[in-house]
Order: C-alpha cells, then structure tokens, then sequence
C-alpha cells in the first residue's frame, strides 16, 4: 500500500485491500508476536465524537505492535472548546505522534486534515461520508465467512448517513459482487454513492423490504435505522420494524448467511441470534485489532 | 433576423469583454459570476433572449474596461456551455476564445451540505470536480446537478 493517509474506500484498490487483509491476517493469528514492529511510535486519537470500538481497537492496535497513544481527551476539555481550527489542532497534533486517527462529525474534515499534516492521516470516520477502517475489518470478515468474489450482499438500514454502508459499497466494487440494498424511501443511498457505484458498473439492486432477496443473500449486512435523523417520529414509526431482522425472519434465509452489523445495535438484530452461528457481529467488532495492526504497520 | 442583426442592438463597447453565446436566461447569473452588481461603476450592457441563428434565444453581456480571469471564465463555462469570449480593444474583436470545460472549480462555489467541512470556518477553499452534467464537492463528494448559480459564493 503506498498510500500516505487513508481517508476514503475509494482510494483502495483490490491490491491494497488484500495486502491489508493479508497482513492482518498474520497479526490474527499471532496477535503478541509483532511488539517489535513499531516500539516507541506514538499514535494520536483525536476523535470529537463518541466511539468505542473504533477508538479503543485503534488504541490496542498501536499497543499490539509496541507502540503507544496519546489522545486529546473529549472536545469539551480541549482546545477546540476555545474556537482552534481543525486544521490548527492537527498541524499541532502532527508535531507530537506519528499518526493521527481522526473522527469528526463533519463531512469531509479527514480530506481537509490530511492537506496540513505530513504524518499519516487515518479516517476514523466522518460525519455521514466515509469509514474506510471499518470497511478494511469489514472485508476481512466478509473474506473470513464467505470469500470476496462471487457473493451476494444485502446492505440493510440507514443507507443515507450511514458511513460504513457508503465506504463498503465502494470497496465491493473491487470485486466480484452484487449488492442489494434495502432501506426505506427516505434512507435510501445518496446520490452521489450511486454515482460512483454507477461509474464502477456495479451490479446493484435497491428494494424496500429484505424479503424478496434474503435468500438470495450470503451476507446480510445490518445498520441501525437512526431514529434522531427523521424529522417526523410518524416517518420513523412507519419503517422502523420492517427493517429488523430476528429469528423468524431468518427462516427463508440461506444455512450459511453470514450477519454482520458496524455495532452500536438497537433493536435491528434480535439478541436471540446473537447464539446462531450465523451471527458474525461481535467477531467482526474483534477483527478491528488485527486490520488496523495491519494498516498502522503499512503506513508508520 | 441574425446574430450580427442582435448585436447590433446593444452598443458597442471600446475596450472590454464581450460574453456572447450566454444560455438564454442566464445573463444576470454570468454577472454574479463576474461579480458585478452596479455598484463598480463599470459600463455594463445586456441582451436578454435575443433571437440567435444557433441557439433559438442567447444572451449577451458586454462590460466596458473589464477582462475575465480564468477562474471567473471556468465558472461561466458551468452555466453557459456554448458562450464565447470577446477581448475588446480600441472596438476591434483582438482574441476570441470558446469556454472550456475545466476539471475542477475551486473557490467559487459554496457545498451546499451544512455538514460539509468547507462551511465550518476552517482556512480551506471549496473545491468542485466537474462532471459532465453537474459538480462534485471534492471534501464531502455531495453532487449538485441543478441551479449552480445559487450556490456561487457571494
């Protein structure tokens, strides 16, 4: 990978995607044998918004691989609290670590980061726009559970402002799929996703309801529909249960499907799957360690 | 009637641009562009659907002591594909150029998604991809097909 940042899906071509897969492969399977791949090397976390997952497997990442972090802290009790540009924050954030993990609630603000910084520049995801770490343990998992080529995805729930759903939607194009994806009029993918998708002549289909394709499926791919982006309760009300899935919803499906989910989950997956082997989501949460060992060992 | 026929209806200026060939309708949009609004003091005529041998109804702008920089032509080319440029010197045409299609606009529009970067304040220039039927913010990749002109930063 000869990337300095990582800032969008669309910059990783397949050959990027399986170096960072392959490597992370090798770290899964000997997580505690790459301390000395980068001892000393400091990452800074600079995350203005929540995040669990993304932020504390970055932070084992770095640790994994002998490194450590250092973190601004929450928006509230640093410098941005007293009016400090982004673009100020990073340029002074850069002359501190070696990378710089940024999650920002404003579209865009990674690509802008990126054009002050010399240090690597990582994308913890932006707003409504782009995750492309996420993507990466996304693919590992799907790579894990059913191969990358010649499968069937659904990609179901808030297709709108869900990040990770427009950065995997990019990435898929690298390969051999077809996506389907199924959401509610008002939280259909965004114009300018299917632009790209378009341009990549991938093959995709859009529905409102899983049933008519969820046996079709070898991966179903769930997000959270986000109740606080409907600007009338009586719009979420009328979609919100037609895109869950629990047991019995499953009975048409494949054997084999596999059900992955970005996490924080509400109500989309019922806890009851959570025992079927079909249930990925939690592994796929773990696989955030390894991929973003193999991303931080590529750039640092 | 023809296209000299229409010039001929708006004076002639003795050293300036004349933007001809405009969509017709367009002609105030390519003065926002231009950034003129009156109060420059500069000599401005426009013609306003006109009859045009080549496009049914043009409009033409004719500025008196003013050349386009490129930056200002790139964004014209967005709103008036088909327009031509006139440098005016001593009333003789001395160049002549068709607007080009750029690969990117930058700092001339506004994105119009709140939530993207360019609108929080931050020391960057909005940066537009062009498409062949639209542009493309290059920070948070939002598509704008139509009324572009709304969105010409003031």
């Amino acid at each position: 990978m000869r990337h300095d940042h990582i800032i969008t899906a669309k910059q990783l071509s397949r050959e990027d995607i399986e170096a960072v897969l392959d490597r992370a492969a090798e770290f899964d399977a000997d997580p505690g044998a790459a301390l000395d791949r980068h001892p000393g090397k400091l990452l800074a976390l600079a995350f203005y918004e929540p995040s669990t997952r993304t932020k504390m497997s970055f932070e084992t990442a770095i640790k994994r691989l002998g490194g450590d972090v250092i973190d601004m802290g929450p928006v509230e009790y640093s410098s941005v609290k007293k009016g400090e540009s982004l673009a100020d924050t990073v340029r002074v954030i850069e002359g501190y670590a070696d990378a710089i993990a940024l999650r920002h609630p404003m579209e865009g603000s990674a690509t802008m980061a990126s054009q002050f910084v010399d240090v690597p520049l990582l994308n913890a995801g932006d707003g409504a726009g782009q995750h492309p770490t996420q993507t990466l343990l996304d693919l590992y998992t799907i790579r894990e559970q059913a191969g990358l080529d010649d499968i069937t995805i659904g990609i179901m729930g808030d297709l709108k402002y869900g990040r990770t759903v427009h950065s995997l939607a990019h990435a898929l194009t690298n390969f051999d799929t077809r996506q389907h994806f199924i959401s509610p009029e008002s939280l259909k993918l965004p114009r300018n996703v299917r632009y790209d998708l378009h341009e990549e002549g991938a093959q995709v289909r859009e529905h409102d309801s899983l049933d008519e394709i969820l046996p079709e499926l070898d991966v179903l791919y769930v997000t959270r529909i986000q109740r606080e982006r409907f600007p009338d309760e009586n719009e979420y009300q009328k979609v919100a249960g037609q895109f869950t899935i629990d047991v019995e919803t499953l009975e048409s499906a494949d054997d084999d499907l596999t059900i992955m989910h970005p996490l924080p989950r509400v109500d989309e997956i019922d806890p009851a799957i959570d025992d079927l082997d079909n249930a990925t989501y939690f592994e796929q949460a773990h696989n955030g360690v390894p991929v973003r060992m193999a991303i931080l060992d590529m750039l640092l | 009637m023809t296209d000299i026929d229409t010039e001929l209806r708006v004076s002639k200026i003795q050293n300036g641009t004349v933007i001809d060939h405009v969509t017709g309708g367009e002609a105030l949009h390519v003065l926002s562009i231009i950034g003129i609004d009156g109060s420059g003091g500069e000599t401005v005529s426009v013609g306003i659907n006109v009859p045009s041998d080549r496009l049914g109804r043009k409009d033409i702008v004719k500025v008196e002591g003013r050349e386009l920089s490129q930056s200002e032509v790139d964004v014209l080319s967005l709103i008036a594909p088909d327009a031509t440029i006139n440098i005016i010197r001593e009333y003789e045409v001395t160049e002549k150029q068709c607007v080009e299609r750029p690969e990117e606009v930058t700092g001339v529009l506004e994105c119009p998604n709140p939530n993207c970067i360019t609108n929080a304040g931050e020391p960057v220039d909005t940066r537009f991809e062009v498409l062949s039927d639209g542009v493309r913010c290059e920070y948070c990749d939002t598509i704008i097909r139509e009324d572009l002109t709304e969105h010409i930063k003031s």
